[in-house]
């Protein structure tokens, strides 16, 4: 029997049972660990001596997960995907991993991610390019993409992700399966390795929104060493859930949305947003009222500037601890500054280097002004939009990225006009820090393809309310990849 | 000299010392030999650590903003200055900028230098956290964490100051203060005070008020002790009076220098152009928080008295002499400890006058402090008590406190050792005086005739006691007692 590929409630009434034990887990969920990595090439560790443990009330006891590797995991390689710390082995557990442990959360590998969770492709990690469970000639996105690519092949029912742009939310459409990221700060970012930290989020990557709810119920709480986190004790999001959502009012925007805007767009995109008007359609049935809204189409184009903008400032200065000389493998050279930037030098890939360059520029002195408290500006702008839309909706539904999962191959990739506000427009819920969530909502060349429910800060259990009644209208959830390829 | 005006800004660095932990860590706040011993994973940088405010630092920072006079801020926030130096394992610091204001800005401090009151502009007072201590040897350098994350405040003043003496007079009243107000012990020796000196000159009788006229501004950094102040001041005065005498001057660029302490000179390190950008940007790890009025009210309420406040009442209410006031003052240990006394029912007077004419001769010839000091305020009590008692002479207690201070015993065990407990009891002398005049009454009918022989008898009780007798206790006995005859 297959346990690895059900649901968090169906494992966790079997383990208390008794029908199965947490060891028989552990090793299932090796075994497809192994499978997945000759395959897809998930995993910067898979941890073979994991254990089972003690079953308990908590319904993430015995079950194995898989943690991205960008998470600080004591005594287990964290690499963030980096030359730059192929050794280092941390010494604390980040609060959401003590949290997760606490409920009896087995970790059965750590995940692959695009380097530091910078670019949305997951090919940059130092272990080698992620390939696409569904389609091994297609890319999984990023950042959480080793993340996605185990859950969607049922190596375990979750997996922890971090999210700075769309790093859970974009992976997951991509695979087939649902990724949420609640409100900043539900979840304390201690020990998840910095990349932009006012649009850092951590969350999770499941098969269904049921799991996804018990996974960040698991990893929440107000944390001592996060000024940024938040008291949300009064918050149950699994218990919360509720299909009952008659009544409640989405939008979507047309500047987005509507196929006119993207003439030369590909077949692909035409019957993603094809796709994407018929979930809005099943929104309608089951009680929801949709709107259509505008937004100026000139603050959506700057959306892309913007997050490179901020993202970059902060990313340069966040990592500039990494030396090689506190921790890190140390490099030779005639002085300490040789050392760092030989180390630095070899260490970081292109992509990463190209963007400490970035955010170094927007911050001199001399270009501050124009570019960086530019991007603030903007940033404030667009977060009032979209509060604003919140005043009259309880949550903005827009399709994720613009089709299935893009080629590895990028020649294969056709370019188009306003791509750009459809491959961009999931940063808007990491510069308001809103709760957001992506689940499956069809198929494109038997490729899956996912649509994103985002609401306001705080109101999270009424955006997994939205994807849970959505979702059980429709057939994905649950759905293991099937190599179509 | 005579053709120039000076103008000196300083900019004073004092760490904190009265905080448990650090500023943004929970290593310990505290001065310890044994390097790297106070160090957390927050200190060293390690991937995923953030920083936390550490309240009673935040504090003790508008304390020192409000007795300055200074304006504080709604809102408090904090800055990330970037650079790359071995003592900053982050490779930025958490610091304030002027914009959005830091925990201070525009007061200014009235001083005594001399004998005249002067008032110095304070552009500034800002939280930071100090660096590491780093140590050059030959070959190598040493750095200690321990000082990494101590809480700092820096205070920039106004070019308001015209000369050395003035300069160090304003930076022992500000040492002053931050001791009296429980923020610092503010031991140079310990390393918690540092200063940058700004230095220009210009020509006599123009408008000082205006920018225009103002010299070229040479900035001294890293200058340790008030001495150094001093020498690096006069150093440089004299080196632009140089250069403006052989016409030179103009061709000198804004710079930075740094005082070497072996040579006792200024050492160019770098001009103005090639200023290090800092990339500043608002730290996204600490949310703004606001000041409540209620927090300020009682921050204010907490203030101690300070210098000053103690001088006028030692003046007015115990009758000491201006000169001593401010001689006791101008420590606090010195000044507790004078209250210390106080509060034991020592005579305000004579308590002072034995710290200023004995106590600090000691303290400076031993090069010690007065919390080193063995004789305790309840010693010092116990030997005025022993005077006023009558037990021995004040030239004696001369005797008494120099042998305390040398060997280190207690007033008590000293007079017993020295033997020179007065006899102040009636009927020993008295047992003494009578069989003495028995011997004598042809002396006694001399002195009845006018004749002086009353010191003889004195005398004799003198030698027969060892000179241990009460001197006014035996005339008056031998007065009585040549009265009944």
């Amino acid at each position: 029997m297959e346990y690895m590929s059900k649901g968090i409630k169906e494992i966790h009434d079997d383990l208390k049972s008794g029908k199965v034990t947490s060891e028989e887990l552990v090793n299932e969920s090796l075994k497809k660990a192994h499978k997945v990595q000759d395959k897809c090439n998930a995993f910067v560790t898979i941890i073979d001596d994991a254990k089972g443990v003690d079953v308990t009330d908590s319904l993430l006891s015995g079950i194995p997960c898989g943690i991205k590797d960008n998470y600080s995991t004591k005594g287990i390689l964290s690499t963030g995907s980096s030359n730059t710390l192929k050794d280092y082995i941390p010494f604390f557990d980040a609060t959401a991993i003590t949290n997760l442990k606490n409920n009896g959360a087995v970790i059965i590998g750590k995940c692959t991610m695009d380097e530091f969770g910078m670019g949305g492709t997951g090919t940059t990690a130092h272990t080698g390019v992620q390939k696409n469970p569904w389609d091994l000639s297609r890319m999984c996105a990023g950042s959480s993409s080793g993340s996605a690519a185990s859950v969607a092949s049922g190596v375990y029912p979750y997996a922890t992700g971090s999210d700075t742009g769309d790093s859970i939310r974009k992976p997951a459409a991509y695979c087939g399966i649902v990724g949420y990221k609640p409100t900043y700060g539900m979840i304390s970012r201690y020990g998840l390795f910095a990349f932009a930290s006012s649009l850092d989020h951590l969350g999770c990557l499941t098969r269904s929104v049921e799991d996804a709810a018990i996974v960040v119920d698991a990893m929440k709480g107000i944390d001592k060493k996060d000024m940024t986190s938040w008291d949300s004790s009064n918050i149950h999001l699994y218990e919360s859930l509720s299909s009952d959502v008659k009544g409640k009012k989405l939008c979507y925007i047309k500047e987005i949305c509507d196929p006119g805007n993207y003439p030369d767009a590909s077949e692909e995109t035409k019957q993603h947003l094809d796709n994407f008007y018929k979930t809005i359609e099943l929104c309608k049935k089951i009680g929801m009222e949709v709107s259509e809204v505008s937004i100026d189409k000139k603050l959506l184009d700057a959306l892309g500037s913007v997050y490179n903008i901020i993202s970059c400032a902060e990313a340069t200065s966040n990592m500039s601890n990494l030396t090689g000389i506190i921790f890190g493998p140390r490099v030779n050279a005639d002085n300490y500054e040789d050392m760092m930037k030989k180390y630095r030098t070899e260490g970081f890939s292109s992509l990463i280097k190209r963007r400490f360059i970035i955010g170094s520029y927007v911050l001199q002195a001399q270009n501050k002004d124009r570019y960086f408290n530019n991007a603030q500006r903007v940033r404030r702008l667009l977060v009032d939009a979209w509060k604003d839309l919140y005043k009259e909706y309880d949550a903005v539904i827009l399709p994720v990225g613009s089709g299935p999962a893009k080629y590895l191959d990028d020649s294969k990739n056709k370019k188009f006009t306003n791509s750009n506000i459809l491959e961009e427009h999931l940063q808007i819920g990491n510069f308001g820090g809103f709760p957001s969530i992506t689940i499956p909502n069809g198929f494109i060349n038997n490729l899956p393809v996912g649509v994103n429910i985002t609401g306001n800060c705080y109101d999270d259990i009424n955006v997994l309310n939205i994807a849970y009644a959505l979702e059980s209208e429709m057939n994905y959830k649950g759905q293991i990849a099937k190599e179509v390829k | 000299m005579d053709n120039y005006v000076v103008m000196i800004g300083l900019e004073m660095h004092c760490e904190i010392s009265e905080t448990n932990t650090k500023v943004f860590s929970g290593a310990k706040n505290e001065y310890v030999d044994v390097p790297n011993s106070n160090v957390s994973a927050v200190d060293m940088a390690f991937p995923g650590v953030l920083p936390v405010v550490n309240k009673k630092a935040v504090e003790h920072a508008l304390k020192i903003s409000m007795i300055l006079g200074c304006t504080q801020p709604e809102y408090m926030y904090f800055e990330r200055k970037n650079y790359y130096y071995p003592d900053m394992p982050k490779n930025y610091q958490i610091t304030q900028e002027t914009k959005p204001i830091p925990v201070g800005i525009y007061g200014s401090l009235k001083f005594d230098c001399k004998g005249e009151e002067k008032t110095v502009r304070i552009n500034n007072i800002h939280l930071e956290e100090d660096a590491a201590s780093l140590d050059h040897y030959e070959t190598f350098s040493t750095v200690n964490y321990n000082r990494a994350g101590v809480p700092l405040l820096e205070l920039v003043t106004e070019p308001d100051i015209r000369s050395a003496d003035e300069a160090v007079a304003f930076l022992e009243t500000m040492r002053c203060i931050y001791q009296y107000a429980g923020i610092s012990e503010a031991d140079s020796r310990k390393g918690q005070i540092r200063c940058d000196v700004n230095v220009s000159i210009m020509e006599k009788g123009k408008d000082e008020s205006d920018p225009k006229n103002w010299g070229t501004k040479v900035e001294v950094k890293n200058v340790n002790s008030f001495g150094g102040v001093r020498d690096a001041i006069n150093y440089e005065i004299e080196r632009q009076i140089e250069l403006k005498e052989n016409g030179t001057y103009d061709e000198m660029e804004q710079q930075t220098r740094r005082w070497d302490e072996d040579t006792f000179t200024t050492i160019f390190m770098r001009s103005k152009v090639d200023a290090i950008d800092y990339r500043y940007f608002v730290e996204p790890n600490i949310p703004k928080y606001k000041i409540s009025n209620e927090w300020k009210e009682s921050i204010r309420a907490s203030i101690p008295k300070l210098a000053n406040e103690r001088k006028e009442i030692y003046m007015n209410e115990y009758g000491l002499s201006e000169y001593d006031s401010k001689v006791i003052v101008k420590d606090k240990s010195i000044s507790d400890y004078y209250e210390e006394t106080l509060k034991l029912g020592a005579d305000p007077k004579i308590s002072a006058n034995w710290l200023t004419s004995v106590i600090l001769g000691h303290l400076n010839k031993t090069e010690t402090t007065i919390n080193e000091l063995f004789l305790t305020p309840n010693m010092l009590v116990d030997l005025m008590n022993m005077v006023s008692s009558g037990k021995i002479s004040s030239k004696q207690s001369k005797e008494v406190m120099y042998k305390v201070l040398e060997e280190e015993k207690e007033p008590k065990v000293i007079v017993k050792e020295l033997g020179v407990e007065q006899i102040s009891d009636d009927k020993t002398i008295r047992d003494i005086v009578i069989p003495l005049l028995d011997e004598h009454p042809d002396l006694i009918e001399d002195h009845k005739k006018g004749k002086n022989t009353f010191d003889f008898f004195v005398g004799q009780v003198m030698k027969a006691t060892r000179g241990k007798a009460n001197p006014s206790l035996t005339s008056q006995i031998i007065r009585e007692e040549m009265d009944k005859r």
